[in-house]
C-alpha cells in the first residue's frame, strides 16, 4: 500500500468517525419539548386544582371536549340554574389556561408559530384519553364515549 | 496525535453543520414529541399516573 493510499483511507476514517460523533451529539438535541417552565408548571398546577371541580360536568355530559382544544358547555339543561354561572365561570377559566398553556409551550421551544400545532396536539390527546361516558367533539358532532 | 487533533477539528465542523442542520429541520412541527409532551402534561392535569403505569394509560386512550 503507498503512503498516500493509506493517508487518504486514515482521513477517510477521521471522517466517518466525526460524523457519527455529530450525528449521536444532534440525535439528542432533538426529540423533546421543553416543558418546564414556571409558566407551564403554574398553568398545569390551576387546571389540576379546577380539573376537581369540573369533573362531574364533563360525567353529566354538561361540558364536553371540544375539537379545537378548548372545553365547551354543551348541554346546560342539566346543570340547576343557581350553579350556571359557576360552570359557565369553570369554562371559562380553564380555556384561559388553555389558551395560555398552548402559547408558552410553542414560545418557550422558540417558535411562537408552533401554537396552532401544539393546540391540535392536545385537542387530539384530550380527546382520545377521555374517560368513558364524557362527551368529545369529533367531525360528526358531539358523541359520547 | 496529529490524526487525533484532526477528528477533533472535523468533528467540531460537523457538530456546526448539524446544528444548522437542527435550526433547519426544527422549523418543521415535532409531532411526535408534542404528543409526548402532551400526554405528560394531561396525566398531570387529569392525575392519571396514580396506579397505573403512563404507558397502560396511553395504551387505553389508543384503544378507545
Amino acid at each position: 500500500m503507498t503512503s498516500l493510499t493509506k493517508q487518504i483511507l486514515d482521513r477517510a476514517r477521521v471522517i466517518l468517525v466525526a460524523m457519527v460523533a455529530a450525528f449521536v451529539g444532534s440525535a439528542f438535541a432533538q426529540g423533546n419539548l421543553e416543558i418546564n417552565t414556571p409558566t407551564i408548571a403554574a398553568l398545569k398546577q390551576s387546571m389540576q386544582q379546577r380539573h376537581a371541580a369540573l369533573a362531574p360536568h364533563y360525567s353529566s355530559g354538561a361540558v364536553g371536549l371540544a375539537a379545537d382544544g378548548t372545553i365547551a358547555l354543551r348541554d346546560a339543561s342539566g346543570v340547576p340554574m343557581a350553579q350556571r354561572g359557576q360552570v359557565n365561570a369553570l369554562v371559562a377559566a380553564e380555556n384561559g389556561d388553555r389558551a395560555a398553556l398552548y402559547r408558552e409551550i410553542a414560545r418557550a421551544n422558540g417558535h411562537p408559530e408552533w401554537e396552532a400545532d401544539v393546540r391540535a396536539t392536545f385537542a387530539r390527546r384530550w380527546i382520545d384519553r377521555a374517560q368513558p361516558g364524557w362527551w368529545v367533539q369529533g367531525t360528526g358532532g358531539w358523541a359520547r364515549k | 496525535m496529529t490524526a487525533y487533533r484532526q477528528a477533533l477539528l472535523v468533528a467540531a465542523a460537523f457538530v456546526t453543520l448539524g446544528t444548522a442542520g437542527c435550526v433547519t429541520i426544527n422549523i418543521y412541527f415535532p409531532a411526535a414529541a408534542a404528543e409526548k409532551a402532551a400526554d405528560r402534561i394531561i396525566d398531570e392535569v387529569w392525575q392519571l399516573r396514580e396506579g397505573r403505569p403512563a404507558s397502560d394509560e396511553r395504551k387505553n386512550g389508543e384503544a378507545q
